[in-house]
Order: structure tokens, then sequence, then C-alpha cells
């Protein structure tokens, strides 16, 4: 609020409001932290002093042999070059898909725009369901190649519709007008004009599909079977939510050895989760400024 | 008529070509991946043969609904479901608001910001990892809760082999996860909140509960309206991939839903017709529910989503 001019008594109840406040995002803060953070630093300690509960605050005894039994652990590699690669491939074809549907949906003057819009975002609200999907996915020849990461998901109605929604509100009509007056063809105008204006839209969709595909476990699952070529997230789950690793290889080792031998396989959790979470973590503060923009548009009730 | 139209459509083909062409491929994406599915549905009322495909299996009615409604899962499912779905809800959607809303008053922009900007993180978190960091958490000898436990002279839990603790579990990490991102939508409507009601309202005396209550809360309601009408619509479909995650041997009684069986009946057994009719009774309930949960909010509130 703006002071302005009259002097206003602060109540009693708001001290307390304000005060009740304060500490409780004091809190939110530390519970939305700590559980990153204690990743990241159990990764850098000990795996003994990890296994005794020491490690609270700072890294105890710091190693970095967590992320050499990482750097050892050959599966997460493929599937790091996998993702990579499906990330890449697959957010490209989302955003050139995102924009050939949405800048015709935008144009005023293209007649089949609104039977097209409800066609498309009818989908919203059903879907062949699984077995149906797989089927065309299948009959296709697509199961098992890396197109099924890509292909299924190609695009979003959720981005089309957010896109759409920009270039109507940002570019105006008489742009247009004025472009094809100078002789640019609508596809010139895109690229030179609409593209151009629409970087922080395209940033948040990019975002959002990006993520997506690197978050992506469910595709692999369905579509995959190949080990070769697996996403970062199918070898991830193995580690994480399965105990073959630690497990395995342990014949022959005396107590102690085998003991350390699984401490070393719990590190190893928390370094696979840092090294597979910081791509996505580290560009995200970059593009956070942009949500709010994002979901605001987003949130136009068409 | 019919002549004008194609004469209209025709002169707009020439004229816009490029746009055609362009969205051409989404078309074709739309009609292979969401409208041919929908041929496929068919197989709910089949008895599906690999070998005569789709069209030549014999159609054999309702049999696959009839045999899930009396399947010992039945009640199981539905139960599991939508007990998780409610428990979501009632969880998952005030807090979100509770959290905007306070946060508005937040008047140290630096603690603003960075509540804010860290309660975004864990969204981007996937699922894999998500539950790779609750069975660390939880882990019954070294997972920081049973370490607090033990701190207060608990005995240490096994929590994600205990059927009873699933759905908390379930909810709470998934409010952790999704709080800040949700709460965007609510952060953004109360920033167009009119100034000059505050004022007006802080001139009168009013406390800062008060101005939630009577200022903000109203401001936001059409917001709010519109997010529960949309999460009514999937009371039915909880998430596969995190309950599918978090699923052992020993809790799997709490920790099958709907979208689970579905999998399991369809690709691990094999068992096409019977998944696709689950999987499409469980839309239909969904269709229902948006439809329902749009028509009480109209005739209450004048608010609907269509």
């Amino acid at each position: 609020m703006k002071k302005n001019g009259m002097p206003v008594k602060i109540l009693h109840s708001d001290r307390v409001f304000d005060a009740v406040n304060v500490l409780v995002m004091c809190v939110l803060l530390l519970i939305f932290v700590w559980p990153l953070w204690f990743v990241l630093i159990a990764s850098f300690s000990a795996p003994s002093q990890v296994w005794l509960g020491n490690v609270v605050l700072l890294p105890k005894e710091f190693t970095t042999a967590a992320y050499e039994a990482v750097l050892d652990y050959g599966a997460i590699w493929v599937g790091y070059r996998n993702t990579i690669f499906y990330t890449a491939a697959g957010t490209v074809l989302n955003l050139v898909m995102t924009i050939c549907a949405a800048y015709p949906l935008s144009r005023r003057d293209f007649m089949p725009r609104n039977v097209l819009m409800f066609l498309f975002m009818l989908t919203m609200y059903f879907s062949g369901g699984l077995i149906p999907t797989y089927l065309v996915v299948g009959k296709l020849h697509l199961l098992n190649t890396p197109w099924a990461m890509m292909i299924p998901g190609a695009v979003s109605i959720y981005n089309v519709i957010i896109t759409r929604t920009y270039f109507v509100n940002n570019i105006p009509q008489s742009m247009h007008e004025a472009a094809k007056l100078d002789g640019a063809n609508s596809f010139q105008f895109l690229l030179r004009v609409v593209l151009p204006l629409s970087k922080p839209v395209l940033a948040v969709i990019g975002l959002y599909y990006a993520v997506g595909h690197w978050n992506d476990f469910f595709s692999a699952l369905i579509y995959i079977n190949d080990k070769n070529l697996m996403p970062l997230q199918s070898f991830l789950r193995d580690l994480l939510m399965t105990n073959k690793m630690s497990l395995s290889n342990m014949q022959g080792l005396d107590a102690a050895a085998s003991e350390a031998k699984l401490q070393l396989a719990q590190t190893l959790k928390y370094s696979a989760i840092i090294v597979s979470t910081v791509p996505v973590l580290c560009i995200y503060p970059f593009i956070q400024k942009y949500f709010v923009k994002g979901v605001m548009i987003g949130a136009v009730k068409e | 008529m019919g002549e004008s139209f194609r004469l209209r459509l025709k002169r707009d083909i020439r004229k816009n070509w490029i746009l055609y062409v362009m969205i051409l491929p989404v078309v074709i994406y739309y009609a292979v991946f969401a409208y041919a599915p929908l041929y496929g549905i068919q197989l709910a009322f089949k008895n599906y043969r690999i070998r005569d495909g789709i069209w030549g299996s014999p159609w054999i009615g309702f049999e696959h609904f009839v045999r899930f409604f009396k399947s010992y899962n039945f009640g199981l499912l539905m139960r599991n479901t939508i007990g998780i779905s409610l428990y979501s809800l009632l969880a998952g959607f005030p807090i979100p608001i509770v959290f905007a809303l306070m946060l508005n008053y937040v008047r140290n922009r630096f603690l603003k910001k960075s509540v804010q900007m860290v309660s975004y993180a864990p969204y981007f978190i996937s699922t894999v990892v998500m539950c790779g960091m609750i069975v660390i958490f939880l882990h019954p000898d070294t997972g920081i809760l049973n370490t607090l436990r033990g701190f207060f002279g608990l005995e240490a839990l096994d929590f994600l082999s205990r059927p009873e603790w699933f759905k908390s579990i379930y909810v709470w990490t998934g409010v952790w996860q999704g709080m800040g991102f949700s709460s965007i939508i609510y952060i953004a409507a109360l920033s167009g909140v009119d100034h000059q009601l505050h004022e007006a309202a802080i001139v009168d005396g009013a406390s800062k509960l008060q101005r939630i209550f009577h200022i903000d809360l109203p401001s936001i309601r059409p917001t709010i309206l519109m997010l529960l009408i949309l999460q009514m619509g999937s009371i039915m479909s909880v998430g596969f991939e995190k309950v599918f995650l978090l699923q052992n041997t020993l809790n799997v009684q709490a920790a099958s839903v709907i979208s689970t069986y579905v999998y399991q009946v369809g690709l691990i057994n094999n068992d096409y017709g019977y998944s696709t009719a689950i999987g499409l009774f469980n839309s239909v309930i969904n269709m229902l529910l948006l439809v329902a949960a749009n028509q009480i909010c109209k005739r209450l509130t004048q608010e609907s989503l269509f």
C-alpha cells in the first residue's frame, strides 16, 4: 500500500498477523529448501556419516566418492545421452508444431479457425485410453523406436492455447496488413515479426516441453523395451526405487566391505539425483520470471 | 449455400495456402493420436484377438464391464482412487490459496521473492526423483522422519510398507511438490485486485484478516471456482506414475488405483479388451463429474467453465 499521508493506526491484530506470517514463510522456506539441500550435502558426504544421520546442515567428511561411483555407473550415461537427444529433438518438434498450430489459429482471416480450435480443444476432455493409443503407436511401427518418445506427445493443446492467446494479444492485425502491403507473405511475417516479438511465450512453453521430456518416465515404460533407448528416468528408477545395485556383486566380501558397499550404494542415490536434476534446476532461475506471465496468459478464458 | 461455402473455402485456401500447409501436420497429429484411438474404444465391447484385429474381433457387449464390477478389485480400486483424490483435493486445493493470500501480505520483498522462487522449484523435479527422495526420507534406518521419531523416543516405522500410510505420503508429498506452482495463478489474480479497495479498508480500520476475507477472497473467487470445477473433473483419475513408482508388495492394497490397474491388466497381462473397458468406464465417470460440477457451479454462482 502506498502511504497517503494519513496517519493510520497500526492494529494490534495486524502485528500478530505479520509476525505469524513471517514465521510461516520462514518455516516454508526451510521445508522447500532443506530436502533439496540435504540431497546435495549428502552426495558430498562420507557414506557412513549419512548413514549415521550426522549430515544435517553441511557435508561431513567431504568426499566425491558418490560422484565417482556415478561416473562408473555406465547405464546412467546411456540414459543421459538418450534423454539429451529426446529433450532437444522433442522440444524442437514441440515448438515447431505448436507454432504451426497457434499462428494460423490466431489469424482472424483464417477460415477454418473456429472449427479446428474446437476440434483440438475437444481432445482435452476425452482420450482413447491407454490401450487404444498403444495400438495406434504400434500400428505406426513406432514401438521401441526413439520416435515413440517424441511423436505421441508432439503437441499440447494447453501450450497451443497459451501461444495463440499471446499472438492474438500482442501482434496487432494492422501489423500483418502493413507487412502484406510490403509484399511479405504469412510465413515471412511469422519468421521476421511474430516470432521475435513472442520470445517470452516461446521461452515459457519451450521450458514446459523441455522439462516434460527430461522428466518423462511414462512413455519409456509403455513404448520402449530396448535398454539402449531408455531415457535417464528409467535408469534412475532402477537406481532409486529398487535395491538391485546394492545387492549385486556382494558375494565374497566380508561384513565391513559389504557394509561399505551398501552405504556407497545409498549415497550413489544422492549423487544420481543431483546429476539428473541439476540441468533442470540450472535453467529454471533464468526462465522463472516468465512463469507468472505464462500462467496468466493460459488462464485467460476462451 | 453449399456452393458459396465451397467457393469461399476455395478462395481462402488460395489466399491463405501457407496457413493451411502450416496447420496440416497438426491436424494430422490430432487425427492420428487423439481421434484414431477412439476407434479402438470398441475393444471395450469386444473379445480382442490379435489375429482378427480390432475390427474382426467378435462383439461381446458389456461382458468386460460386468466382469470389472463383479471383480474383487472393483471396490478396492474405487475406494483407493476416490480416497486418494478426495484427500488430495481437500489438502492440495486450499493450501495454495492460503499460501498465495499470506504471501501477498509479506512486506519484506526479499523474503517474498525467495519463498516464491523456492516454492516453484519442486514442481520441476521428476516423479522418479520425487519418489526416490520419498524413499530416502522415509527410510526406516536412515530417513530423517525416523531420526526425528527416534529423537522423541518413538520407534522407527517403515512407512512405505504400511498400507495405512500410503495416502498421506502420496498427498503431502504432492502438496510439497505442487503448492508453489499452483499458487502462481492465485498470486496473479491477487495482483489484479484494486488497490483502492485496500486503501479504503485501511482508512476504515480493517485488519489484514478482515481485508483477506472481505476483499481478497471475493476478488479471486472466479479463479478459485474455475480451478475447482477442473479438479472435480479429475476426481476419478489419480496420476499413474507416482502411485506406480511407490507401489510395493507390502503396500499394494492401498497403492492400486484405476490407472495402475489399467496398465497392469493391459500391458502386463495383455488383456486389451478388459483394460480398455476399465479405462473407458473411468473417462466416462470423469466426464460426468466435470459436467455435474460445472452445472452445480453455474446454478450456485453463475460462474462456469462452459
